[in-house]
Parts: C-alpha cells; structure tokens; sequence
C-alpha cells in the first residue's frame, strides 16, 4: 500500500518506536521563543546538560515584545526579565538569537519561512501551537509542550504517538474576493473547533495547487484551530520557487539535489487516510466568526445560528450578538491586522490595497503589525506605510501584538476587535475584549465603513 | 525531571460543565511571563474567577465552597488552544490531580501526562452521569484507579475504563518522565544522526 505525504515525512525521522507506546521522532529544526523556553532551559541545567544540537535551534523574541519604540528599553518589567533571559540561555548554550532590532527579527512563524530555513521533508517542532503553519512547505511541523522543548533540548527527538491522517480536498475555483483566510475559517466551520484533534491534515486540491506560498501559510496555521496538531500540502513548484534564493536556502547543486528529493514528496495514489473530506470552492464566501473558539464561524453575509448548547449560549452572550440576526452594521472599535496568520506581505499589500486614498473611520483604532523586520522593510519599500499614513493608520514593528496581548497592544474590555489572527477565545486580545476573525480584505473594508459590512458590496 | 508517582486518586470533585475550554481561559497569556515553573495555581481560570475588580465571581464553581478536591471535571475539548504548557501546571499547582472529560485537545493532553497530572477521558454520558451526583451531592467522590485504568464513582459504584497508552503508564506509576528515557538511547540517536546525515 502506498505512503501518505504525512507517513514518508515522519517515517522518514523515527529514531525508535517504542511498542504501544509513542515513536521517538528526530527533529530537524527546533524553533524558540522567550515564552515557552525558559522553564525547559532551567529543567535541562537541573539535569547538568547542554542544549544537544545547538545548530539545529533557533530562537527570537516576538510573542512578549512591544511593537512601538522597539529601540527604547521594553517598559514592562516581566517582559524584560523574559526577554533577557532568552539572550542568556540563547548564550549559554551557543543558540543563534534574532532577537529585537535584529534585521531578521520577527514572529517565529514568519522568519522560518522568509529565511529559507523551512524546507521540504523537515521535522520542525516550536513550543507554540501555530507551527504547523511550516507544513505549508510539506514538512511535518507542530506545536509542543514546556516538557517537550526541554526534551527536543536534551536529545533532539521528541516521543509522540503518530496521528491518524485526514485529507481536506477542496476542488473548483475560489469566487473573486475569497482569501486563504476565508478557506480555512471555513473549514474550521464545518469541522468545529475539535474535529480534527486526534489528525493531521493534509490539505490537497485545485485551491491549495493554485495558492500562493503564503495562502498556504494561512491555511496550515489555523490547522491547531480545528484541533489538528499540524496540516500539510504536498511541495509543488510554487513551493520550490518560493524557497530559492533565500537566506539559508539551499543553493545550486545541493538545490537541484533536494529538489528531486522534496519532488518525492506527496501521497501516493494508493494511500489510504482515516478520514476524507471534500468541499466545493464555490461554497466559501468571505467568513466571519461570531463566537468565542474559531469553529463558530459563518459568512459574513449570513445570521447568527441559534445555540445548539449551554456553552454556545454562553458565548454568544460574551459576543453580545444575537442569534437570528445579522452583524452586518454592528459598530467596531478595532481592526487588528498581523499575527503568523496574517502578518505576511501579501496581507498587508491585500490590506493596503482596499485602505488606498480612503480614510480610516473616527471610531477604528486600527493596528497594522508586520510579521518579520523584513515585512516591515519591504512595506516600508513599497510605500504601503504611506497608504496606511494618509489612511490614519500607523504601521507598527513586527511581534505577536494583540493576537495574544501578552504586551501593551490589548483591547480594553468589552470593545469589539475585527482580527485578522487565529483566535476569538474570551479575553484573547486583552481581559473582557470580544474578537470576530476575518481575513485582511474584510478587515481593510470594516477599518473604513466603522462597521461590520460584507466586502464584496464595498 | 522526576514527576510524582501516581497510583490512585480518591477524591470528591469540582465541576466545570462548560465545553471547548481553552487554555487562553486556563491561563491567561498575561501572566506568562514568569521564567520558573512556580506560582500559577494563583491564576487558573484567572478571569473567571475574578471580575475586573479582583472580586471573587461567586458563581464559578472554584469560588463555591461547596466544591473541593483533587479531580477537575469539565466538558468536552477541554483544553484546546495554545500549547501553553502553564496550563498544566496552573492545574496542578491548584491542587487538581486529574482532570476527567469526554474529549481532550491533543497537545494538553501530552502537556498534562508530562507533568503527573491526569487526563481521564470517558463517556459522554458517563461524564453527564457524574455531573448529576455532583449537582445532587457536592461530597460526591470519585475513585480514579491508574492501575486498573477505571473511575468509580463511590457511592453507586458505576464504572467505567479509560484509555492511556501503556507507556505513558508505566512512566505515571513508576514517576519516569521521557526525557531519562531518551538519554538512555543516546547512541540510537548519533546512529540516526550518522546514517541520515542530518
């Protein structure tokens, strides 16, 4: 029986499979950031060990790091003594830092890929469960636990049971105006935000053929949304060109080598999954969420469903939006654009290109954050900070921001965010806030209207 | 680092009948930014026990004084979300010991088995079962047997078996955490290294 991509990539790095118990799974690049590393770096000195495969990690600053004055010293002193202790134990134990001011700076999930350093076929783990948005490249990447960090620290392998393997199809054509963003908020929709736990998804179809590397990007990220621990698509010449030329990118012979490999890598005509699902491109419409986990999602265009349970009454309730009605016109406070979701050039070119010589309305607070130091430097160079300027609109530094709030960049309590990012969780962009996701186009037309409007009639 | 040995868990409970728990509600990302592993019992469910004024919400049910215990009972997907490992610990260091659902996110799950806490996935409706006697008597117990793999709810003596992969087990009752296991074969590892050249 044939392989899927999932199998040839993670059969490939199994060190060991321990009998009905885990596999011990080599990992090929090991990402880190200031949050999820410091108590594993003390638990491996506890040990008295080193960091096993220092060549093999990477680390920055992004999810506790301000994104305004990034040159002044950080104000809050938690985030300081987080940040700091990151540059230690990155120089303790030889670590390659691209912490802030670093021209390679940036969301860990942006610079992976910007920099040639995701590749094909790689096993890539980061204590952050939006990694598997490196599967965009046909690699088997996911998020893990403090322990886990500390594991892949000790001996450059984690255990982990192998998950059961989904494949997503989706054929036909995208209508004009549906982004990547709207493809997975509206697969999430239809699997709930646990349909997918237990999986891996392999995303496979016209659309994902004819997306872009960073559409890819989105879809693969939200994966861990409909409880996935990863999801992947098959590395195509869109990937291979992408992938050229970059910074850590193979180059020349030893590219043409790994091209051929990385050409191996796609599901065999006779692989089996344990779940197939198709949908039909022309169903998805630009998507919006209106309750409080990813899943409850639904055209902009549609109503609110009604509760099926006490937990989706509750959280409907935290929305304060009604079941039976539209959110069409309902009054916004924030538009949020970034986050590794959508905190890539082609969001903010998307975004730009509907805020072109139009004006923000009075009661938006917008927060435009570049994923990367290179996003910003290439907006910057494309004039798009001039677009956002005329518009009212500052573009920020590049961090996590309001996706998760963990710094300044927080939503006062019971205002209401239009967000380009992954989660819509209460209180996820500061205490008492209400998020509703969306993608960029709709988040630039919602930034101009002061309202929630559908994008396609702007 | 050794985690602590767990064998079996004879406690009354605290229920949380709410769905799609995530970790964001566990704990909240703004009191992540603690570099030991040490203090985050204090934040567990941080804004649903307290309101914007740092008074107890007195409706939740860990501000109830008539719940207490070492077994957290929620509803289904409990713990999705962020990876954030703080999640376990906050549970931990509350005093929680197991945590029983009908359905678990996968990357909590790993955090929780790593840190001695237990995830004990049963029924639906075994899960409705319990939340009944709890609602009918708060002194309820539980009997969570890791040996055995069984929750027993005392007083009836209902029962049902749970799911944990024989590793993991071993590693929970003999307090073994992976990464012993993992030095132990380091040589396996450089072999891999050398025939992959990776």
């Amino acid at each position: 029986m044939g392989k899927t991509l999932f199998d040839k990539v993670w059969d490939a790095h199994i060190v060991q499979s321990i009998e009905n118990g885990p596999d011990i799974l080599y990992i090929d690049k090991h990402l880190i950031h200031e949050v999820t590393s410091p108590v594993a770096f003390v638990g491996l000195e506890k040990r008295g060990l080193k960091v096993l495969r220092p060549d093999k990690t990477l680390a920055t600053a992004d999810h506790n790091v301000p994104t305004i004055n990034q040159d002044k010293p950080i104000k809050d002193k938690l985030s300081v003594e987080q940040v700091n202790k990151l540059t230690e134990n990155c120089k303790n134990h030889g670590i390659e830092l691209y912490g802030l001011n670093h021209k390679y700076h940036g969301i860990v999930h942006v610079i992976g890929p910007e920099l040639g350093i995701t590749q094909p076929g790689m096993t890539i783990v980061c204590g952050d469960s939006h990694t598997a948005t490196h599967g965009a490249f046909g690699s088997v990447a996911f998020g893990i636990g403090t322990s886990e960090v500390e594991m892949v620290f000790a001996s450059q392998c984690i255990m982990q049971t192998k998950p059961k393997k989904m494949r997503i199809t989706v054929n036909g054509n995208l209508s004009k105006g549906v982004s990547p963003k709207d493809v997975i908020l509206y697969i999430i929709s239809k699997l709930t935000a646990s349909g997918g736990t237990g999986y891996f998804i392999e995303y496979a179809g016209d659309v994902f053929k004819n997306m872009t590397m960073e559409g890819r990007m989105t879809v693969c990220n939200m994966s861990i949304e409909c409880g996935a621990r990863g999801g992947l698509i098959a590395p195509d010449e869109t990937t291979f060109e992408y992938i050229k030329g970059r910074k850590f990118a193979p180059k020349g012979k030893e590219l043409e080598r790994k091209i051929q490999n990385w050409k191996t890598l796609f599901s065999d005509e006779d692989a089996e999954f344990d779940k197939e699902i198709e949908f039909n491109a022309n169903d998805i419409k630009p998507m919006i969420t209106y309750g409080t986990n990813p899943g409850m999602g639904m055209p902009i265009t549609e109503k609110v469903p009604y509760p099926s349970d006490l937990s989706e009454e509750k959280s409907l309730k935290y929305m304060k939006v009604t079941e039976g009605k539209s959110l069409v016109g309902t009054k916004v406070d924030y538009v949020f654009l970034g986050s590794c979701t959508n905190g890539r050039i082609e969001d903010l070119r998307e975004y730009c290109s509907h805020i072109k010589g139009k004006k923000k309305a009075d009661n938006i607070t917008a927060w435009i954050v570049p994923g990367s130091k290179m996003v910003e430097k290439q907006a910057i160079e494309e004039g798009l900070d001039k677009i956002l300027k005329e518009a009212g609109i500052e573009l920020r530094q590049p961090g996590c921001s309001a996706c998760l709030a963990m710094n300044e960049d927080k939503v006062p309590p019971g205002k209401l965010s239009v967000s380009t990012s992954n989660r819509n969780f209460e209180g996820r962009q500061g205490p008492g806030s209400r998020t509703m996701l969306v993608g960029p186009a709709t988040a630039a037309a919602i930034t101009i209207a002061g309202k929630i409007i559908n994008p396609l009639t702007n | 680092m050794p985690i602590e040995k767990f064998k079996l868990v004879k406690s009354s409970c605290v229920p949380l009948n709410t769905e799609n728990v995530d970790t964001d509600q566990i704990i909240p990302a703004r009191f992540l930014k603690a570099t030991e592993r040490k203090g985050f019992g204090d934040n567990l469910f941080r804004d649903w026990r307290y309101d914007n004024h740092n008074n107890e919400i007195l409706s939740f049910p860990l501000n109830n004084p008539k719940y207490s215990g070492k077994i957290l009972v929620a509803g289904s997907n409990f713990g999705c979300g962020s990876s954030r490992e703080h999640a376990a610990w906050a549970i931990y260091d509350y005093g929680f010991r197991v945590v029983i659902s009908s359905f678990f996110a996968d990357i909590f799950r790993n955090n929780a088995l790593n840190n001695g806490l237990l995830p004990v996935q049963i029924s639906d409706n075994f899960l409705n079962k319990i939340f009944n006697i709890i609602k009918e008597d708060a002194s309820s117990e539980l009997i969570v047997d890791l040996e055995k793999q069984t929750v027993t709810i005392d007083k009836t003596k209902e029962q049902e078996t749970f799911e944990i992969n024989s590793y993991k087990k071993q590693c929970l009752l003999k307090g073994y955490d992976d990464i012993d296991y993992l030095l132990s074969i380091k040589d396996k590892i450089e072999e891999f290294e050398n025939k992959n050249v990776v």
